[in-house]
């Protein structure tokens, strides 16, 4: 017999006896089954909120803030940068002619969430080019908010995730009522956790006076950004950075985005260990339950080589059982599980859908399978040991 | 304690086995011991202290100013003793990527609030002669390499200054040494500035301050004192929200994340995989002894007394293991840098144990009950 048949025929003479081992064998299913499906939940955690804030419109867009500003919310611009801003090279005309820019505020308000905990939502203010430059917002219920009246629209995730937003009730902020008179979506970017009022009338509720934070503008074509980015940075009057809607989301997710990962794989690492001494042990028990099976084998002039890559065979298919249970249960339970976060630095609650993705899968499978071949190396080894004599004597 | 020999030598038949449960035990516990331990550490509260002081911010939001003036109105509160406020400077170190938490504040009532900061009244003396002075502390102080004498240029990114640009300067007076609960804390590792100079220097949002902390004289008093301050300005457009100290903490990192689902989850997870591993070992180990155990009966032992015996052989296995687990992470939580408790609190190891006993009991009950219900003569047979 070819070395290959041997194999093929030992690791299917195996596998056929598997169910009588069942019991064992399914510790280093279970065992597996839950790093995987942690590794999996914690990374698509991590997934879910950088997708959240990576995501962009159908425009390409490019935002400003004052030099230093790690966020919108520590920015400061004046209403003549902004002009100036606006009407720099590189930014797209919308059909008026006028720029496609959207001077912006953003404040934090303390609201309920519905399970009774506060947290700070994201309260912007948009003027009527807001909604040319974000052509993604879309009011799917109720209606705009008016100029000079306390009114706001809400992203439809912070609906769902605050006390008392519904269209039609009254929030009290700054001392005064505010109604929500709509709710908008925005394709699934960060700003449906968002709040949104008239930037003047929000302004002055705050007494903040009549500058912006932010602005967001529209880029002209392809060379746009650098365009775009050369006018303001050479004008020695304005103190301000610039970056794509994606570079800015990406920094601003990055904090958690990381911290996230390292519990994954901290938590994850350390249940590993435990699932490969597990694995070990049902591996052992597997070798010694067939060793006079294996002694029999090698005593009628099977190889070593044979016997070995069976009990790898073993291992491997229990891990990938295992594995494949775990990414299951990650996928059935969080997959588009709706959590909120800190959104990094000073910024509010940001509501995001955890993303079970296939690269997380496969990476859960990976470590599946490191940890089934680990967990067969050294009863693979004691397995190509046995001395056949006192295996065959033993039983 | 007669059979503990028996026991014993039960328990370590195969020594590969066991040896290998009881790491998957000791890994288990260990995670335990981190995760439980973080989550324990945050809903106690950091300090025995923590509930003598209050913090009062404004009730929209924690980055919101409030008016300096309040303060002068909460000390005419009834128990309010002292009353220190800190203002968000927002710094950094050359480049905005280098974050300096730096905070303005009264230093003189700071170091009575914070007596953990050890900041000695001979540093208060040198901030107020010194106007632009800066206390900092040696954590910050090592990570920069600063020393007393040193100015510091610092940008920032919120506060233009009456020159009209946003950057200012100071001169270190003094480092001082916060005590090790403090050393991973944003207080302990602070850059404080001069409120009185700061303010006056400064272009805009004169006046107000981010956050008071209130010194009160009875901690039972805690709520009351809490509804009173935040009575001064309910209904003006400047509401206040005020907590003590450890239930801000806690609240600041539940909008971070739910830490109590997230750590009990794994925890689950990994105790239900724990005792498929648990109850397999020794279901394996019952199953190999049964001619063992029949002789074991022959020579006397009760149905009983044998399951017992296993009973204890699987207790022995799981509480020795998780008590390892527990004593390794009671070393690791202190290396993990979360406004977190520096060491295992009590109501962690006692659960531990108590999870440790449950397990063994499933685990070790079946084989138990197998082992009680022996017919010798059939177990020697080999049927």
């Amino acid at each position: 017999m070819s070395a290959l048949t041997q194999i093929a025929a030992v690791s299917v003479m195996n596998l056929r006896s598997l169910p009588q081992r069942i019991g064992t064998s399914s510790v280093v299913v279970i065992g597996i089954a839950g790093v995987v499906a942690v590794l999996i939940s914690v990374l698509a955690m991590s997934t879910g909120f950088m997708r959240t804030l990576q995501k962009t419109g159908p425009e390409n867009r490019a935002i400003v803030v004052r030099t230093g500003s790690s966020t919108e919310l520590v920015s400061v611009l004046t209403n003549e940068a902004a002009l100036t801003i606006a009407d720099s090279a590189g930014v797209k005309k919308g059909s008026d002619g006028r720029p496609l820019a959207s001077p912006e505020t953003l404040l934090l308000v303390n609201l309920s969430k519905k399970d009774g905990e506060d947290a700070s939502a994201p309260f912007r203010g948009l003027t009527q080019d807001g909604f040319a430059v974000h052509p993604e917002i879309k009011l799917t219920s109720g209606r705009m908010f008016q100029r000079g009246v306390n009114e706001m629209i809400v992203g439809k995730s912070a609906q769902r995730l605050y006390r008392g937003l519904d269209v039609g009730s009254e929030v009290k902020l700054f001392g005064a009522t505010w109604t929500v008179v709509g709710t908008f979506e925005s394709s699934g970017t960060g700003r449906e956790s968002e709040l949104v009022a008239d930037k003047q009338t929000l302004n002055s509720a705050y007494q903040r006076g009549n500058g912006e934070q932010s602005i967001w503008v529209v880029l002209d074509g392809q060379g746009g950004f650098q365009t775009f980015k050369d006018s303001i940075t050479t004008n020695p009057q304005l103190q301000v950075e610039v970056s794509t809607e994606k570079d800015y989301g990406t920094q601003q997710a990055s904090t958690i985005s990381s911290i996230l990962k390292i519990v994954a794989y901290v938590v994850g690492g350390i249940m590993a260990v435990g699932a490969i001494f597990g694995a070990l042990n049902t591996m052992y028990s597997a070798v010694s339950a067939r060793s006079r099976e294996i002694a029999t084998l090698r005593a009628i002039g099977f190889g070593p080589v044979p016997v070995v890559i069976s009990v790898f065979v073993e291992a491997l298919l229990l891990a990938l059982i295992g594995g494949s249970i775990g990414a299951l249960i990650a996928w059935l339970m969080f997959n588009g599980h709706s959590v909120d976060t800190l959104g990094g630095g000073f910024g509010g609650q940001l509501i995001f859908d955890l993303a079970v993705t296939p690269a997380l899968v496969a990476l859960g499978i990976i470590w599946a399978c490191a940890i089934g071949v680990i967990g067969g190396l050294f009863p693979a080894i004691r397995a190509a040991r046995l001395p056949v004599a006192t295996a065959l004597r033993a039983v | 304690m007669k059979y503990f020999v028996l026991i014993w030598a039960g328990l370590w038949r195969k020594k590969t086995r066991t040896t290998l449960t009881m790491l998957s035990i000791v890994v288990a516990f260990l995670l335990f011991g981190l995760l439980q331990g973080i989550n324990q550490g945050i809903k106690q509260g950091s300090t025995d202290t923590g509930n003598h002081r209050l913090w009062t911010a404004a009730r929209m939001s924690s980055v919101s100013s409030m008016a300096a003036s309040l303060m002068d109105r909460m000390l005419t509160v009834k128990g309010v003793r002292q009353i220190a406020h800190i203002s968000f400077f927002g710094g950094y170190f050359q480049d905005s990527k280098n974050a300096v938490s730096a905070f303005a504040t009264n230093v003189d009532k700071l170091a009575i609030l914070y007596p953990e900061l050890n900041i000695t009244p001979a540093q208060v003396a040198a901030m107020q002669s010194t106007r632009p002075g800066a206390l900092i502390g040696r954590p910050l102080a090592k990570k920069y390499g600063w020393k007393v004498g040193d100015k510091i240029p610092l940008g920032t990114t919120i506060w233009t200054n009456n020159d009209g640009n946003n950057n200012w300067a100071f001169d270190i007076v003094g480092i001082f040494d916060p005590s090790p609960q403090f050393e991973k804390s944003p207080l302990g590792s602070a850059f404080w500035i001069n409120y009185d100079y700061w303010d006056e220097a400064r272009k805009f949002d004169k006046h107000r301050v981010h956050e008071f902390f209130v010194q009160i004289d009875d901690p039972q008093r805690a709520a009351e004192i809490s509804a009173q301050i935040d009575k001064l300005t309910e209904n003006s457009p400047e509401e206040t929200r005020t907590q003590t100290e450890n239930s801000a903490l806690q609240s600041q990192l539940k909008q971070l994340a739910d830490i109590n689902f997230i750590a009990n989850s794994i925890v689950g997870a990994v105790m239900f995989t724990l005792l498929f591993l648990t109850a397999n070992t020794m279901m394996q180990s019952v199953r190999e002894r049964i001619p063992e155990l029949a002789v074991l009966k022959t020579l006397g032992f009760t149905g009983g007394k044998v399951s017992i015996l296993i009973l204890i052989e699987s207790l022995l296995l799981c509480i020795f293991a998780a008590g390892v687990g527990l004593a390794l992470s009671s070393v690791f939580v202190k290396l993990i840098p979360i406004l977190g408790p520096s060491r295992l609190l009590p109501i962690v190891v006692i659960s531990g144990l108590g999870i440790a006993v449950a397990l063994a009991i499933v685990s070790g009950l079946p084989p138990a009950l197998r082992a009680q219900r022996l017919n010798i003569v059939d177990a020697l047979a080999g049927r």
